[in-house]
């Protein structure tokens, strides 16, 4: 699976508090909470969000609570991809399990900033700015997991294939 | 003869019916109980829903608890609550609890007996890794997780490399498990521990209460573990002993079990710890906070909601007055807590002092209500996390600490020790 779109850059240690502050987890609907992605430190998110593009950030993005609403928010305010230097454990999961694809990688989160273009190869890890030749790499994401992605989730995945 | 293991590890080789497992595995495991809320059970019946017709794996292996914007905040958490409730009797749940029987999910459910020692529960809430204080395997996951383990009775894990901290010394007054795992938290930071176990031990931890474990375990996470654990005893028997059905398994880890890493940590000279904002573990002793005023102390949470919490602020506060133009809020965590503080006399001397006591409930811990924060309010609380607009408004700031802390502070109107009283 391919990914291209503009880059919104986080730091470190993004918690989903900050993804979708809990006095919004009243309702359980993808796009309400999509509204309120990231509102109370980037409020023009949910507003300029582009479909398709990418956040990427520093160490433990998505650390605190265990609200599957964080990564449901991100993925249906339009982002296809999170790249990170590395995951909080409950947030790598539910990622995966409502198929919004992550990658962890060392140097691209260094490289660049808000508003670039890049593009991203899941299958190689292969990061990439456009116009640039300078390519970053992240840890490729196994087969069986690019399928949840593609299927759109854990629950779709098994409807689909009748078993995980 | 199997590899030495982890407490850790032997739950999760039972659960997998294997004679070992090793850090790295990925397993497969049987659930004995699992948890969800009024905020993460509506997804979880859903995905649950989703997945086809069919009954839960077990009635009786589930539990279901409204505890985060209840009593109903709004129109919307009402709608939530009634997902779950509906849910709940359509399937038979037996342990879901309504108001009135129900408090903080990790405060009734050991209180209930559900949790013993050797169990491997899985709930659909991050501090899930409380019930570590009992010796069980206990950790935190999503919805899409939780509705799959509702309908199988089954999830995978990656068995997590372990760190053991050892507490060695004496504990000084005003200083418990809440100082213990503050400072633990900023010595390792918030992810020091990611993907890993932690397990607590040493002398410091042998005499330490239950309550006190409970508060330790359920801050693990916090330094982004998958389970904080207690090798159960004596203590832990006794805890049990009158609330539990199932006896439950006393595991220990083996002498020359394997450790990623060992922190000794000496408690001698450890003050009462204060985690400034915006992170628990922006750790400083409480003699280098400094002057910090104060507009509002919660007592209170899953971590700092129980009787011996209580029964620490209200020694403080007993003939005591709140500082003028603050406000100190306690909500007892299960209504068990709440009778027995009435009991001993503790919630008329908070009220005396000033205090507004809450029904049991997350309250305002995580946002939800009960004590909302404005603009640039600083609050001290009993809780987890101070995150950016954890309590409230984005630019308001919230200060961690212990609950005879939190209470001299509602006193004094600024973050000090009862020392100072």
């Amino acid at each position: 699976m391919k990914f291209k779109g503009n880059v919104w850059k986080f730091g470190d240690h993004v918690d989903t508090d900050l993804i979708i502050p809990a006095r919004f987890l009243n309702v359980s609907d993808k796009d309400e909470l999509a509204g309120s992605c990231f509102v109370d430190v980037r409020p023009d998110f949910a507003e300029h969000v582009s479909p398709g593009d990418i956040i990427l950030a520093e160490t433990n993005f998505g650390c605190g609570s265990s609200r599957e609403h964080a990564p449901l928010a991100i993925k249906a305010a339009g982002i296809s991809l999170v790249i990170a230097r590395s995951f909080a454990r409950i947030f790598y999961r539910n990622a995966f399990n409502i198929g919004l694809p992550i990658l962890e990688s060392e140097d691209a989160p260094d490289f660049f900033s808000d508003g670039d273009m890049i593009s991203v190869d899941l299958a190689t890890g292969q990061i990439k700015g456009e116009g640039m030749d300078r390519q970053f790499s992240a840890k490729p994401i196994p087969p069986f997991m690019q399928e949840i992605v593609r299927a759109g989730g854990l629950v779709e995945y098994i409807r689909e294939k009748g078993a995980l | 003869m199997t590899a030495p293991m982890t407490i850790t590890e032997k739950i999760l080789a039972a659960h997998a019916g294997q004679d070992s497992v090793a850090p790295g595995d990925l397993i497969r495991v049987d659930v004995d109980l699992a948890l969800a809320n009024d905020i993460t059970a509506p997804l979880a019946i859903r995905v649950f829903e989703q997945l086809g017709p069919r009954e839960v794996f077990d009635k009786e292996r589930i539990a279901l608890v409204p505890d985060h914007f209840v009593p109903n905040k709004d129109i919307q958490s009402a709608q939530q609550a009634k997902v779950m409730a509906e849910f709940a009797r359509r399937h038979g749940i037996k342990h879901y609890f309504e108001l009135g029987e129900s408090g903080i999910e990790h405060v009734i459910l050991p209180e209930k007996g559900l949790v013993v020692p050797g169990d491997l529960i899985v709930g659909a809430d991050s501090h899930t890794c409380t019930y570590g204080a009992v010796g069980a395997f206990s950790t935190g996951a999503g919805s899409t997780d939780l509705g799959a383990i509702m309908a199988t009775g089954k999830t995978w894990l990656k068995v997590p490399a372990a760190i053991k901290v050892v507490y060695e010394g004496q504990l000084l007054p005003w200083v418990g498990g809440k100082d213990l795992i503050l400072f633990t938290i900023g010595q390792l930071g918030v992810d020091g521990a990611n993907y890993k176990s932690i397990e607590f031990s040493g002398e410091v931890i042998r005499d330490i209460s239950m309550d006190n474990r409970f508060t330790m375990a359920n801050m693990a996470v916090e330094a982004g573990a998958k389970n904080g654990i207690f090798e159960p005893d004596e203590i832990t028997r006794k805890y049990l002993e009158k609330r539990a059905d199932r006896e439950g398994n006393y595991w220990q880890s083996d002498p020359d079990a394997h450790y990623e890493k060992t922190i000794r940590i000496r408690v001698d000279d450890l003050e009462p710890q204060v985690a400034f904002p915006h992170s628990p573990a922006n750790v400083r002793p409480l003699s280098d906070v400094g002057h910090i005023g104060l507009d509002q102390a919660f007592i209170g949470s899953c971590t700092n909601g129980r009787i011996e919490d209580l029964r620490a602020a209200a020694m403080i506060l007993r003939g005591q007055t709140v500082a003028k133009e603050m406000r100190l809020i306690v909500i007892p965590g299960s209504p068990d807590v709440y009778k027995q503080a009435l009991k001993e006399g503790i919630i008329e001397d908070m009220l005396d002092a000033g205090a507004v006591i809450g029904p049991p409930c997350c309250g305002p811990c995580l946002g939800g209500h009960m004590g909302i924060l404005a603009e640039g309010e600083k609050a001290i609380a009993t809780t987890n996390r101070n995150f950016i607009g954890r309590m409230g408004h984005p630019k308001s700031e919230v200060y961690l600490a212990n609950p005879a802390i939190a209470a001299a502070s509602a006193l004094l109107g600024r973050i000090g020790s009862p020392e100072e009283l």
